[in-house]
């Protein structure tokens, strides 16, 4: 199966990979997938407490190519969003943009799952009710 | 410079040997002549070619050459051997004993069997990928007419105890089919010696052409019958009718002949690279040889490097052409059922690599594929949630997977 440009882009130079402190009350994580689905993914964000505006994201990925350009797009995207807008990010955005084939999609679903998961994370450190996901994938 | 991508996937099939090529060349557009056809020169010439690469066939395994029947490949030959004793020995019974790693081409025959009122004992491997032959004795009944078990496996390369088993089944009087695509032509089989009433067995995979393969089938001690799977010319015996692939088994005789001349020295010459390339990638952490390294095939290697995917893998090492056990690209997201019967967990399975040398594979190409997959291993580790966790000495099963 070949790749897209974009995938092997993201594949070969991945932004932002890496570990924020996940102990601070500005950080969210989201763990999603399962090491025997053969898909990992931890996206991190951290928040200005002034401005709410998204100041970094990291992610660090187990999985296909396809997963690895999806995370690590997802953290260039979030990077200068406010949380609301961070949440406003679908699946099939990233699809589009990595040109992911079907079999690929799961990729971005994974994608989408973990940065809600990582807001919902800040949400409750921080005394706010988790949002509940309107949309179902499955 | 070596010259990219390298070729490594010979499990899968093999680069054809020239002289292979040189030998079919005049089969293609001079002497295309029907074997079947008795009454004029063209058949005559296209006959003896094929009773001349017959003979080549034979000897390899120590047949002789009229227990030897063309088919189209390992595959072919795997279902008719199957459904061929399922039908011939309905009257004596029903039951066939196999082994859950064997290829689909075999499990699968075998579940259609079972749709057509055959009892299927699949046996499970060891850690090591092995069965013994007490194993199999054991699940004999008296309705058992056919035990069907690989002799080298395609993924990890394991050698089964064949002559074990072969002794086994000849005591129980027991038909005994082997399907030996992945060892024929690179190491010594016998038919005689490992007491094989069948065995399934192919050119691609062993420097000759595709498309051509042979089922033996044993005349003497006993003589085994097989009802064909397709009707016709009444070609081969009666067993497997259709105008023979003339081009296809000077080839696949020439392999043949090859392998015999030169298999012992390209067994010990891969051997030596393929540990020098296991070694060396098993100095990397958490890193794992998959299936018995003492009973093995000399060209195959299948390893695992924890906390990496596979199919992650394979694109950061593009330069080398492997196998994964990963199946990402499946839509099932189901890794190899072959790792998962040595008992690995799943994510130990979606990280592996199988990597098949084969002769023509050279030194430089060995310390380029080292290099490249230790690089790509150490980029994906740390780039790897798991990794980062196992170095922080957190318990994986301890965590709560979201199931996805």
């Amino acid at each position: 199966m070949a790749y897209s440009e974009k995938v092997i882009d993201h594949y070969s130079n991945p932004r932002n990979i890496g570990t924020l402190d996940k102990s601070k009350n500005t950080v969210g994580t989201g763990l999603v997938g399962a090491p025997e689905c053969g898909d990992v993914m931890r996206l991190q964000i951290e928040v200005n407490e002034e401005t709410g505006i998204i100041q970094d994201a990291k992610f660090k990925t187990f999985g296909c190519g396809s997963a690895i350009a999806s995370s690590s797009l997802a953290t260039e995207w979030l990077k200068g969003k406010s949380v609301d807008e961070a949440l406003a990010i679908d699946n099939m955005d990233i699809v589009e943009e990595l040109a992911l084939p079907p079999v690929k999609i799961h990729c971005s679903v994974l994608a989408e799952d973990a940065i809600r998961a990582a807001i919902n994370d800040y949400r409750t450190k921080n005394g706010l009710e988790p949002i509940e996901s309107e949309k179902t994938h499955h | 410079m070596v010259k990219l991508p390298i070729y490594l996937d010979s499990n899968a099939t093999t680069p054809m040997d020239p002289r292979v090529f040189e030998a079919m060349k005049p089969y293609f557009l001079e002497c295309y002549g029907n074997a079947a056809s008795k009454n004029h020169a063209f058949g005559w010439q296209a006959e003896e070619a094929v009773d001349y690469a017959r003979e080549q066939v034979a000897s390899l395994v120590g047949a002789s050459e009229k227990e030897i029947i063309f088919t189209s490949g390992a595959t072919e030959s795997n279902n008719l051997a199957i459904k061929g004793v399922f039908e011939m020995y309905a009257a004596k019974g029903n039951h066939i004993i196999t082994v859950s790693t064997e290829h689909k081409a075999v499990l699968d025959t075998c579940k259609h069997l079972e749709k057509l009122g055959a009892e299927v004992t699949y046996l499970s491997v060891g850690d090591d990928g092995l069965i013994s032959a007490s194993e199999v004795e054991a699940a004999i009944k008296p309705n058992t007419i056919l035990v069907s078990v690989m002799y080298a496996n395609n993924e990890l390369g394991v050698i089964q105890p064949i002559r074990e088993i072969g002794e086994v089944c000849k005591k129980k009087g027991v038909l005994f089919h082997s399907d030996a695509t992945q060892a024929v032509g690179k190491i010594p089989v016998d038919v005689l010696a490992d007491h094989l009433d069948l065995m399934s067995f192919t050119a691609h995979k062993m420097y000759g052409p595709k498309g051509i393969g042979a089922l033996y089938v044993r005349r003497k001690n006993p003589r085994v019958k097989v009802t064909a799977q397709m009707d016709g010319g009444g070609h081969e015996r009666g067993m497997r009718s259709g105008t023979l692939n003339v081009t296809g088994i000077v080839g696949f005789g020439k392999a043949c002949e090859i392998a015999k001349a030169e298999m012992e020295a390209d067994a010990q010459r891969l051997g030596a690279m393929r540990d020098r390339l296991e070694n060396d990638l098993l100095t990397l952490e958490e890193s794992y040889v998959n299936g018995s390294r003492e009973h093995r095939l000399p060209h195959t290697c299948n390893i695992s490097f924890k906390y990496v995917e596979g199919e992650g893998l394979m694109m950061g090492v593009k330069d080398i052409a492997v196998s994964s056990g990963s199946a990402c690209t499946s839509a099932s997201l189901e890794p190899s059922y072959v790792l998962k019967s040595l008992g690995l967990d799943d994510e130990l399975a979606h990280s592996s690599l199988r990597f098949g040398l084969n002769k023509f594979t050279s030194d430089e190409e060995i310390d380029y594929t080292i290099n490249l997959v230790k690089t790509a291993v150490n980029k994906l580790r740390d780039m790897s949630p798991l990794w980062e966790m196992f170095k922080e000495g957190i318990d994986l099963k301890s965590i709560e997977w979201s199931e996805h």
